[in-house]
C-alpha cells in the first residue's frame, strides 16, 4: 500500500509521448544508485543511528518513486491534460490522510490504552 | 473411501456443514430450490437459454449490464429483507422468558449477513447499475471505455453474491456483524467457516465494484460528447465521477485489510489478534477507512438522481449548478477525513475525537447546501407530482432527519452513550433507506421508460411509495426512542417487559416495507402487462432536461446514431429550445464492441476458487486459479474483439424510429 504503487497504477496507462533510450537509461541509473545507497547503508551501518537510516532510506524510496513516474511513466504536469497531475496530487493527498492520520490514531490509542505498555518500554 | 481421500476432496466439508438440523434453513432451502427450479424448467421450457446467453450474459452493452446489475439488487433485496424481517419477528417476541424463535447461533448470522448484503450485493448493485446504464447516455457516449470490463465487473458481484447465498445452505455464514471485527473474527473465535464466505464473497465482489469504478472514471473523463466541458456534464454524472474516484481510492483499503485478516486466518500471522503484537484496532481503524467513503459512495449517486428528478419535474434548470458541483467534490475529500467517528468509544483521546467530530460536523454543510439548492429549484417551478418527485420529496424530509441524527452522533460525549445503541441502527437506516433507497426507487421510476419504452404503472407505484415511507417511520422512529433508552444493537432477547411495544411498532414497520416491497414488484409486472397502453414513443416522457432523453427508448445499441454537439448544461433542453431536427440521412457504420463469454467464466473460476479456499479444498481453489490466470491470459490473444454495425442497419433502425414517431403525431 505504498504511495509507489498507487502512483503507478494511476498512471501506467498515461499514454504520453515515449521516452527516448536516453531517458529509459538516465532513469535506469538514477534508479540503480537510488536503490545501491540504501542497501550500502543498511549492510554497511555507516549510519550510527538506525531510526536515522530508516528515515533516510524512506526519503531515497520517495526520490525513486518520482524518478519512476518521470523517466518511465513520463509524467510531466501537463501529460494528459492534467488529469495525471490531479490524480496524483489526489492520491498523494489520500495516502497522507490514511498513513499519517492511521499513525495518529494507533499513538493516540495506544498511549491511552495501554499504559502496562508504556511503563515496561520506559524501563531500563 | 479412505479418510483421507475424502478429507483432500472435500477439505472440511462434510454432510454435518448442510444445517439439516435448522428447521427454518430447510423450509427456506425447499422454498428457493423449488422456486429456482420452477425458473429453470422456465427458461429451457420457453427456450430462452440462448437468447440469455447470446443477448444478455455475455452483452457488453452498458444498458443490459446495468439492467442486470438492477436485477441482481432487486434479487438480493428480497433476501437482505427477509433477514431483516426475521429480526424484526424474534425482536418483537423475545420477551418475558421466551427465547423467540431463532437460536443464537442462527440470530447472529442473520444479523451479520442482513448487513452485509444490502451493502454490497443490494445498494452497491444498484447504484452501480443506475450509473452504468445513465452515465454513457448522459454523456452522449455509445458505451463505456472498457465494454469487456464491464461485464467482467458485474460477473464479478454475482459472484460474490452466489459465495454469500451458498453460506445459507452449504455451511454457515459469519456471526461476528458486518464488518467482522477481529478478534472474534480471528481463527480462534471463529474457527468455521463463515468468515472465511465473508472474505472471499467481499474479495471476488470487491474485484468487480474496483474494475468498474476504474471504468466509469474513464468514461466520464475521455468519452463525453463534444462541447461538454467538465462543468457542462449532468449533476448526476458529477456525483458518479465522484463516487467513482471513492470507490478507486478506498476500496483496495479494504482489499488489503481483508487479506491482512485472511492471512491471519490461513497461514497464522498475527496482524490483527492479541497476542504477539497484534492490534485488532488496527482493523477496525482500516476497515473504516474504507467504510466512511463507502458510505458516500452510496449516497452521492442518488443526490444526483435528486437533482435530475427535482429540475426535471419542477420544469427549471437546477439552482447553483456550480456549488452542487462543488459541494460534491468537496464531499468527495472530506469523506477520507472523518473515519475515526466510527470508533470514538475506542479510546484516541480527546485530541483525536474532537478532531473528527469537528470534521464530521463539517462534512454537513455542503450536504445541506445541496439540500437548499434542491428547494429553490422547486421554488417557483411548476412542478409535476409524478412517482420520481414524489420519492425525492420523501428523501427531502426523512434524510434531513436522519443528517441531523447523524450530527448529533458526531458529538464524541453524546457518542459515547449512544455508540452500538439502537439509536444508531435507526440512524443510519434512516439515511441509507430515506436516501439511497428512496434515491434509487426515483431512479427506477423516473429512467424506466427510457430503458424499455414504457413507463411504470404510477398507481401500484404510489402503493408502494407510501408503503415504503410509512413502513420506514413506524419501523425505524422506536429504534431512536430505544437507543435514547440505552438499548444495545444485535439484542435476540429481552429483559424489561416495557420494551415490547416500541418493537412491536417496529415489526410492524417492517411489515409495512414488506408490503412496499410487494406493491413494487406488482407495479413491475403490472406495468409489463399494460406496456401498450403506458408506451412511451417520443423517447422524452418527462420533458427532460439532460442528452439521455434524446434518443428512443429503449436506446438502440449505439445510442446516438450522431455523436450529439452540447452547448449548454441542460444539453437537451437546450436542443429542444433550439428547434433541434433528428438527422434523418447520412448515416455512416459505426465501430461497437462485440459480445464475450469471458467474462462468465472468469467469474465461475473465481467463484470456485473461493468455494476452495473457503472449505480448504485446496485442489479445487489450485485448478480454478490456474484456468483463471489461463482464461484471462487467453482472452488478450481474441483479436475479434469489434465490428462495425453498417450504416444501412443504422438507416433502417432510425427509419423505423421516425415512422414510429410520425404515428405518433
Amino acid at each position: 500500500m505504498s504511495a509507489h504503487d498507487h502512483a503507478g497504477h494511476d498512471h501506467a496507462h498515461g499514454g504520453a509521448a515515449h521516452g527516448s533510450l536516453k531517458g529509459y537509461l538516465i532513469g535506469f541509473f538514477l534508479s540503480v544508485i537510488l536503490t545501491a545507497i540504501p542497501f550500502w547503508m543498511v549492510m554497511t551501518g555507516a549510519i550510527d543511528n538506525k531510526q536515522a537510516t530508516a528515515v533516510i532510506v524512506m526519503a531515497f524510496a520517495a526520490v525513486q518513486i518520482i524518478v519512476h513516474m518521470v523517466f518511465f511513466l513520463h509524467m510531466t504536469p501537463a501529460s494528459e491534460g492534467g488529469w495525471s497531475m490531479l490524480a496524483l496530487i489526489f492520491t498523494v493527498i489520500l495516502v497522507v490522510i490514511v498513513l499519517s492520520g492511521s499513525l495518529w490514531v494507533m499513538y493516540h490509542l495506544n498511549a491511552n490504552m495501554m499504559p502496562g505498555l508504556h511503563e515496561m518500554r520506559q524501563m531500563p | 473411501m479412505p479418510e483421507s481421500l475424502t478429507k483432500f476432496i472435500f477439505g472440511r466439508l462434510t454432510l454435518e456443514s448442510l444445517p439439516l438440523h435448522e428447521p427454518i434453513v430447510v423450509g427456506t432451502f425447499i422454498v428457493v430450490a423449488l422456486g429456482g427450479l420452477a425458473v429453470l424448467v422456465a427458461i429451457t421450457y420457453f427456450k430462452l437459454w440462448g437468447y440469455l446467453w447470446r443477448e444478455w450474459f455475455t452483452s457488453v452493452d452498458h444498458k443490459k449490464i446495468g439492467v442486470m446489475y438492477m436485477v441482481l439488487g432487486l434479487v438480493m433485496l428480497l433476501r437482505g429483507f427477509s433477514d431483516a424481517i426475521m429480526m424484526r419477528l424474534q425482536q418483537a417476541i423475545a420477551f418475558n422468558g421466551s427465547e423467540g424463535y431463532l437460536n443464537a447461533h442462527h440470530y447472529d448470522q442473520i444479523f451479520t449477513a442482513h448487513g452485509v448484503i444490502m451493502i454490497f450485493f443490494v445498494a452497491m448493485p444498484f447504484v452501480t447499475g443506475l450509473m452504468n446504464f445513465v452515465v454513457p447516455l448522459q454523456i452522449g457516449a455509445r458505451d463505456v471505455s472498457f465494454p469487456f470490463l464491464n461485464n467482467f465487473s458485474f460477473w464479478m458481484t454475482v459472484g460474490g453474491a452466489i459465495l454469500v447465498m451458498a453460506s445459507l445452505f452449504v455451511g454457515e455464514f459469519a456471526r461476528t456483524g458486518w464488518l467482522a471485527y477481529p478478534p472474534l473474527s480471528g481463527i480462534n473465535y471463529s474457527p468455521d467457516v463463515g468468515v472465511d464466505y465473508y472474505i472471499w464473497a467481499l474479495q471476488v465482489a470487491g474485484v468487480g465494484t474496483t474494475l468498474s469504478g476504474i471504468n466509469l472514471i474513464c468514461t466520464i473523463i475521455k468519452m463525453r460528447a463534444p462541447g461538454m466541458t467538465m462543468m457542462r456534464m449532468p449533476v448526476f454524472t458529477w456525483t458518479s465521477l465522484c463516487t467513482n474516484v471513492l470507490i478507486v481510492a478506498s476500496f483496495p483499503v479494504l482489499t488489503a485489510v481483508l487479506t491482512l485478516l485472511a492471512l491471519d486466518r490461513y497461514v497464522g500471522t498475527n496482524f490483527f489478534t492479541n497476542d504477539f503484537g497484534g492490534n485488532p484496532m488496527m482493523y477496525v481503524n482500516l476497515i473504516w477507512i474504507w467504510g466512511h467513503p463507502e458510505v458516500y459512495i452510496l449516497i452521492l449517486p442518488l443526490f444526483g438522481v435528486f437533482s435530475e428528478v427535482t429540475s426535471t419535474f419542477s420544469g427549471k434548470r437546477l439552482f447553483g449548478y456550480t456549488s452542487m458541483v462543488y459541494a460534491t467534490v468537496v464531499i468527495t475529500i472530506l469523506s477520507y477525513l472523518v473515519w475515526l467517528h466510527h470508533f470514538f468509544t475506542m479510546g484516541s483521546g480527546a485530541s483525536v475525537n474532537s478532531f473528527f467530530g469537528i470534521t464530521t460536523m463539517i462534512i454537513s454543510i455542503p450536504t445541506g447546501a445541496k439540500m437548499f439548492n434542491w428547494l429553490f429549484t422547486m421554488y417557483r417551478g411548476r412542478i409535476r407530482f409524478e412517482l420520481p418527485m414524489m420519492w425525492t420529496l420523501a428523501f427531502m424530509l426523512t434524510f434531513v432527519v436522519g443528517g441531523m441524527t447523524g450530527v448529533l452522533l458526531a458529538v464524541p460525549p453524546a457518542d459515547f452513550v449512544l455508540h452500538n445503541s439502537l439509536f444508531l441502527i435507526a440512524h443510519f437506516h434512516n439515511v441509507i433507506i430515506g436516501g439511497v433507497l428512496f434515491g434509487l426507487f426515483a431512479g427506477i421510476a423516473y429512467w424506466w421508460p427510457k430503458a424499455f419504452g414504457f413507463r411504470l404503472d404510477p398507481f401500484w407505484g404510489k402503493v408502494s411509495f407510501w408503503c415504503w415511507v410509512l413502513g420506514f417511520w413506524f419501523a425505524f422512529m422506536p429504534l431512536y426512542i430505544l437507543g435514547l433508552m440505552g438499548v444495545t444493537r444485535r439484542m435476540r432477547v429481552f429483559d424489561d417487559p416495557s420494551l415490547q411495544i416500541w418493537f412491536v411498532i417496529a415489526a410492524f414497520g417492517a411489515v409495512l416495507i414488506a408490503a412496499g416491497i410487494a406493491a413494487f414488484l406488482v407495479q413491475i409486472f403490472v406495468s409489463i402487462r399494460k406496456r401498450a397502453e403506458l408506451v412511451d414513443v417520443t423517447g422524452d416522457p418527462w420533458d427532460g432536461r439532460t442528452l439521455e432523453w434524446s434518443t428512443s427508448s429503449p436506446p438502440p445499441a449505439y445510442n446516438f446514431a450522431f455523436t450529439p454537439v452540447i452547448r449548454d448544461n441542460d444539453a437537451w433542453w437546450d436542443m429542444k429550445k433550439a428547434g433541434y431536427r433528428r438527422p434523418l440521412n447520412g448515416f455512416k457504420p459505426i465501430h461497437m464492441p462485440k459480445n464475450t463469454g469471458t467474462g462468465v467464466i472468469l467469474a465461475v473460476f473465481s467463484v470456485a476458487l473461493g468455494f476452495g479456499l473457503i472449505w480448504y479444498m485446496w485442489w479445487l481453489a489450485a485448478l480454478s486459479f490456474v484456468c483463471l490466470i489461463a482464461t484471462a491470459i487467453g482472452h488478450t490473444f481474441n483479436y475479434h474483439r469489434d465490428f462495425d454495425i453498417p450504416a444501412a442497419e443504422v438507416a433502417q433502425t432510425e427509419e423505423a424510429r421516425t415512422t414510429l414517431l410520425a404515428a405518433q403525431a
